[in-house]
């Protein structure tokens, strides 16, 4: 981790967006977001489906480039940069915002290979061997791993492959890790294993979950964004920031009337 | 079984023990004709065989390693060296030419460098290639292709000599033909893959190329290979543009300019004015080909599982 | 909205940057622009193959004639290719009288009453096969059983066009069993069980309602299979032969469009040359035609 200019004890701003409208084409998908999200704490985003949580998690490492209508107004900032800016390289803010995607999805080759593949890209020093321990201690999946490192990504059970993907995302060393939906195609208990994961990881990383069990939420997320729908009057939805709080605010005493519908069940 | 009460406008026809017999004969006409696919295909195979058996008894597995074609009556002498040595040149080195191109035509037209219509269109060009005939492809390169390529060696330095209807020519010719093949079924590989694959190696920050090049090509490579063995099935059975463009000489020699010939080529050239025990050298030359495309297929179905199995 | 009070921050050091000049940046442009090349040099030899064809085949294709008269004697001008046309005609008329009632029917076992059995995969095998067969295989195959003499010094049929109707069919099988199996396998269910339900036999569902739903794509294989068929020349150089002469019967040789191309490309005549490029005309507009349509036709389903 690099060193951060912090004063003591202050929650410090990692990333930050402001006034965001996200377009695809012309139709306005997501209207006027405004979030801060804090470093070293996992912030959950919660809602309806269909109101854009993915949607704005993928804005902040710029997948949502990859189509074509997509439109972005507004600022999103990384400690302070925009990363929206011309002259900025998306393959480095991947660097710096790695990913774990809803479905388990290592790689076709050794767990080893699986795991270097950050390091491998971006030319780190380091040395492998290392990295592949250590990426797998802290998603909790060394012991059960370390005597088949040769063996197919594929030779894991889902659980096993998602902490997989998890320690794959840990060893290319980013900042923040975006979780989206990331235990919905587990068992049970894998999804436990993955939540305790993230109790532990958030003392090294920032991360940022969208999730569609509330309950989750409760259990893993220091700070929650609660995101609603309306329709439009040409017949889709916009999704909206309806309220965003520490945890205990939102699930215990919301500001909004549809937080506290949502929250407790009235809908969605 | 009372004749039911319907409010359509289909006929069903004659009454019940005649609809049963009609019933069974039909589902057994059907079985015939499918059944009958693989009497045809053995048929071919003994046909071929029992006409090539005079030629195979008289010369044996030595056949495949005589260079002699000499077919006049009284010192008849074949042999398929020549042409068996022809057929693997000439396809190989169509693949040489074509597996490069079209991988990279491939790898272009299923990434998003260029707008979805106009991929679309150029997918359909390919696709065309694919559909001329051979024929025309030979009449082509007779009268484009062999001047085109006699012209080369005053611009390039070091190009060979093509003085007319060489292996070169028909090879270049060829990997024109089996192109849209490899394309086609490469970019098939391709999208196959769960898009999860490339997102999860951007989401590491990599670019697309070094996305490609380490992830999505040997995820696909299964796909990828499959489709050159096709190709080269392909290759080594095409019979009219190499015909009218290789040059019909029975002889090997190690340099490309020179004309040569396959086993097709012989086939189309000799077969109409053949007779006697030449028909059965032919047919006997014939078997060698059908068997090398069956054990090219073969091949194809091993490599293509071991890989898979591999990486699966 | 937020009552939340974290510290922004606003001076780190890390660099987002682009970097045009990098190794990396620099690979991925070198590596497009070689994708590309291979792109233009796959459709470079196509657009100047049917170019060509176009322009030497047009110039020749429409003067008078051509369609109504014989081929000239050897280094004469005028003439045409009528008795090419008719043959052509003829030749794949009867591949397809034999291949598409024998390939329906068989991909209609496959599809419908065979379910999944052993019998089932070993025909579908023997398609595989059969589809990578070569043609000029297809070609001996007819001629050994068709062509050579049986008995005696007589062929079954001997040169003929029927001989080169029976390779041709023997190609066109695999296209027509594969389309027409994927063609009734889309065919939704529903429609057999409404059938059946109402008291329909087997065969009067498949031919009076099945089929009749898959006829647009079984057309559309059988149009394409058709249209490889007339430009193949392999199997009929020693199955049809040629002739300079109108047809003569089913049992005679005859001239076909691509054999006509084969035997006056390699003629050193001007007028016989430019005899082949208008044939070569004809064969590539017929496929530029089916393919078209065949792509309309797929993309309005």
């Amino acid at each position: 981790m690099r060193e951060m200019p912090s004063t003591t004890n202050r929650i410090q701003t990692v990333l930050k967006t402001e006034n965001v409208d996200i377009y695809y084409g012309d139709y306005r998908a997501v209207a006027g977001v405004n979030l801060e999200i804090p470093k070293n704490k996992v912030t959950a985003l919660i809602g309806p489906s269909g109101c854009g949580k993915s949607t704005i998690l993928r804005c902040f490492n710029r997948l949502n480039d990859l189509i074509q209508s997509f439109r972005l107004t507004g600022r999103i900032t990384y400690l302070g940069q925009d990363l929206y800016a011309r002259d900025v390289d998306p393959v480095k803010i991947r660097d710096e915002i790695g990913m774990v995607f809803q479905r388990p999805n290592p790689f076709p080759k050794t767990i080893y290979d699986n795991i270097v593949y950050g390091p491998r890209i971006q030319k780190d020093p380091s040395n492998f061997d290392e990295i592949v321990e250590t990426s797998l201690r802290r998603a909790a999946l060394w012991d059960e791993v370390k005597d088949k490192l040769q063996e197919s990504g594929f030779s894991l059970s889902g659980g096993q492959q998602q902490r997989l993907c998890i320690a794959r995302t840990i060893a290319a060393k980013p900042e923040v890790i975006l979780m989206d939906e990331p235990c919905s195609a587990l068992d049970p208990i894998s999804t436990l294993k993955v939540e305790e994961l993230i109790h532990e990881l958030k003392e090294k990383y920032t991360i940022i979950i969208v999730t569609h069990n509330m309950q989750q939420a409760t259990r893993v997320a220091d700070y929650t964004a609660f995101f609603n729908a309306e329709p439009t009057p040409k017949g889709g939805k916009i999704g909206y920031l309806v309220e965003y709080d520490r945890t205990e605010v939102i699930f215990g005493s919301p500001n909004e009337q549809a937080t506290k519908d949502y929250v407790s069940g009235k809908f969605g | 079984m009372a004749s039911p009460q319907l409010n359509s406008n289909t006929d069903f026809g004659p009454r019940p023990e005649m609809e049963k017999t009609l019933d069974k004969g039909f589902i057994g006409l059907t079985q015939a004709f499918a059944i009958g696919i693989g009497l045809i295909l053995v048929s071919i195979a003994l046909v071929i065989t029992i006409r090539a058996w005079p030629a195979i008894s008289q010369f044996g597995l030595g056949f495949l390693f005589n260079s002699a074609w000499n077919p006049v009556t009284g010192r008849e002498d074949f042999g398929a060296l020549p042409v068996i040595y022809g057929t693997l040149v000439n396809s190989f080195l169509a693949l040489l030419i074509a597996v490069p191109l079209g991988i990279g035509s491939a790898i272009f037209l299923s990434e998003d460098f260029i707008p979805l219509k106009i991929r679309t269109v150029l997918v359909f060009l390919v696709e065309l290639l694919a559909a001329i005939p051979s024929v025309v492809y030979g009449l082509w390169g007779i009268f484009v292709m062999i001047p085109f390529l006699s012209s080369l060696h005053k611009i390039i330095p070091f190009f060979p000599v093509v003085r007319g209807p060489s292996m070169l020519v028909a090879s270049v010719v060829l990997a024109i033909m089996i192109l849209p093949i490899i394309i086609a079924i490469s970019r098939d590989s391709l999208f196959a893959l769960p898009p999860d694959l490339r997102q999860a190696s951007l989401g590491l920050g990599a670019t697309r190329w070094e996305t490609i090049f380490r992830v999505l090509i040997p995820a696909a490579i299964s796909g990828i290979v499959g489709g050159i063995m096709l190709a080269l099935g392909r290759a080594m059975g095409e019979t009219m543009a190499v015909t009218m463009l290789i040059g019909n000489s029975n002889r090997i020699s190690p340099s490309l300019t020179q004309p040569a010939n396959t086993i097709a080529s012989l086939l189309a050239n000799q077969f109409a004015e053949a007779s006697g025990l030449q028909v059965s050298a032919l047919m006997y030359a014939g078997l060698v080909l059908m068997i090398l495309t069956l054990l090219v297929n073969i091949l194809a179905e091993i490599i293509v599982n071991k890989i898979k199995a591999k990486y699966n | 909205m937020a009552t939340l009070d974290f510290d922004e921050v606003t001076n780190s050091t890390i660099n987002l940057k682009k970097e045009p000049n990098s190794s990396r940046s620099l690979f991925g442009l070198v590596m497009t622009g070689i994708s590309a090349l291979c792109l233009a040099l796959t459709v470079i030899p196509l657009v100047l193959v049917i170019g060509y064809v176009l322009f030497k085949g047009g110039a020749r294709l429409f003067q008078p004639g051509i369609l109504t008269q014989l081929p000239p004697p050897p280094g004469l001008s005028g003439g045409g290719l009528a008795n090419a046309i008719l043959g052509t005609i003829m030749v794949v008329a009867l591949a397809t009288l034999i291949a598409v009632p024998i390939g329906v029917l068989a991909a209609v076992y496959l599809s419908e009453f065979s379910g999944g059995s052993q019998i089932a995969r070993w025909v579908r095998f023997a398609v595989n096969v059969l589809s990578g067969v070569p043609s000029i295989i297809a070609g001996i195959f007819a001629f050994g059983l068709f062509v050579a003499p049986l008995i005696g010094s007589r062929g079954l049929f001997g040169f003929s066009a029927v001989a080169g109707a029976i390779a041709l069919a023997v190609l066109m099988l695999p296209t027509i069993i594969r389309t027409t199996d994927e063609a009734l396998q889309i065919v939704p269910q529903d429609i057999r069980w409404a059938a059946l339900g109402i008291g329909a036999y087997n065969y009067q569902t498949v031919l009076k309602v099945v089929l009749p739903a898959a006829i647009p794509a079984i057309l559309t294989g059988v149009t394409l299979a058709i249209a490889r068929a007339a430009g193949e020349t392999a199997p009929l150089i020693f199955t049809a032969l040629f002739s300079n002469f109108w047809p003569k019967g089913i049992f005679e040789p005859v001239a076909t469009l691509s054999v006509l191309v084969y035997n006056f490309a390699i003629v050193p005549f001007r007028p016989q040359q430019e005899l082949a490029w208008a044939a070569s005309l004809i064969l590539v507009l017929l496929v530029l035609a089916t393919s078209v349509a065949a792509r309309m036709a797929t993309r309005q389903r």
